[in-house]
């Protein structure tokens, strides 16, 4: 019951884009397709999972152990940055398919926002390994759910006329905004 | 480009959020009123200005092929000292901020100066650059955190100058969201004319 508590938490409530504002620069920047939105949120839950477990290792047996919590940030990134390398060159070798879906979206992911602070949040929350994983997971899912909502918004917007200021960045925050409206709407489903 | 330009041209021509659009999450999140906007923007000026002028002095010295990691770690010391001087000098706006200060490493403006300006530019030059880039970046979240504590609380810099509520939801998520869109879209208006 407690991993349902923080899937439908993390997913809908809390969405991290929507309601936390982490992420909100790739869910700006790819969301101009379906297909490419599904690929980076592919990419974004498979560094995520990986992260997650990477990052609460070292938290746990080195920065706790050695008392030298404020590497934290120094730390994390680093973990994150060398983790993204690592899953490119190890998806390049086994699955060239998988490669060429996620490949491009890699290098984006370090500086991701809702990979580093999501990977804080796990500490500061005090989850254990696998609540920390299903969070991690499901604030994942919550990104690609929002990131395809969004895609799916603008392909059929480029239907329609949008003044000419408006166009690109301005249309979609303002769309983003609407959206973040009624992900509100499920405020008190969890307390 | 004379250093004068080389300062104001993060103010309007290319000011980060409002015409580049990068570091969208910190601007996004921090700025519920204009003082958490601007002690996050005066916060992210300074690791700029650090980060700026620590990569253009080592930039002969970082071997092209590793400058990424290299330039991360320069920026996530920063950070670091940024934290612990808040938690320690300024804890309610700590508070406040919350876990968008170590964010400040994965900041895109900071990557982006540290790559396309610090590394190629000298010291001076690319401290001017951090600060101009990083005030008009403090600039845009003010001005944002300000228009939405106006419409949302009714007040300014925490003193209430219109009675009752305001619109709320300009200080949730959603107005966040709403307010960018139309800022950008204002300034998209003036460049054009």
């Amino acid at each position: 019951m407690e991993y349902v508590l923080i899937i439908i938490s993390a997913v809908l409530i809390n969405n991290v884009v929507l309601a936390q504002f982490l992420g909100v620069c790739p869910f700006l920047g790819v969301s101009n397709k379906v297909n490419t939105a599904l690929g980076m949120a592919g990419a974004v839950t498979f560094v995520i999972v990986l992260a997650t477990i990477a990052t609460y290792l070292i938290q746990t047996y080195v920065l706790d152990k050695l008392g030298i919590g404020f590497m934290q940030t120094i730390t994390f990134i680093l973990v994150i940055a060398a983790l993204v390398q690592m899953v490119e060159i190890i998806l390049k070798k086994i699955s060239q398919p998988l490669y060429q879906a996620l490949g491009i979206f890699l290098p984006l992911i370090t500086t991701n926002c809702a990979v580093l602070g999501g990977r804080i949040l796990v500490i500061k929350k005090d989850y254990n390994l696998l609540e920390g994983v299903v969070y991690g997971a499901s604030t994942a899912i919550g990104f690609g759910l929002a990131l395809i909502i969004l895609a799916g918004i603008r392909e059929q917007l480029e239907l329609v006329n949008v003044p000419k200021g408006m166009k690109g960045v301005p249309v979609s925050l303002v769309i983003a905004g609407i959206l973040a409206l009624a992900f509100m709407g499920f405020t008190g489903i969890v307390k | 480009m004379n250093q004068m330009q080389n300062f104001t041209k993060g103010f309007f021509k290319e000011n980060p959020i409002l015409v580049l659009v990068l570091g969208t999450c910190p601007t996004l999140a921090t700025t519920s009123s204009a003082l958490n906007g601007m002690g996050m923007g005066i916060a992210t000026t300074f690791v700029l200005i650090g980060s700026n002028v620590v990569i253009a002095l080592l930039s002969n010295l970082i071997p092209d092929k590793v400058r990424i990691p290299a330039f991360i770690v320069v920026i996530a010391s920063f950070v670091t000292i940024v934290d612990l001087i808040m938690q320690a000098y300024v804890p309610s706006l700590y508070e406040a901020l919350g876990i968008f200060i170590p964010l400040i490493v994965v900041n895109c403006i900071i990557l982006g100066r540290a790559e396309a300006y610090a590394s190629k530019n000298s010291v001076w030059s690319s401290f001017v650059d951090g600060a101009g880039m990083g005030l008009g970046f403090t600039m845009a979240l003010g001005i944002l955190g300000a228009v939405r504590e106006i419409i949302g609380s009714g007040s300014i810099f925490g003193y209430k100058f219109i009675q009752g509520d305001g619109v709320l939801v300009f200080i949730l998520a959603p107005g966040a969201f709403i307010v960018l869109g139309y800022m950008i879209a204002l300034i998209n208006r003036i460049r054009r004319t």
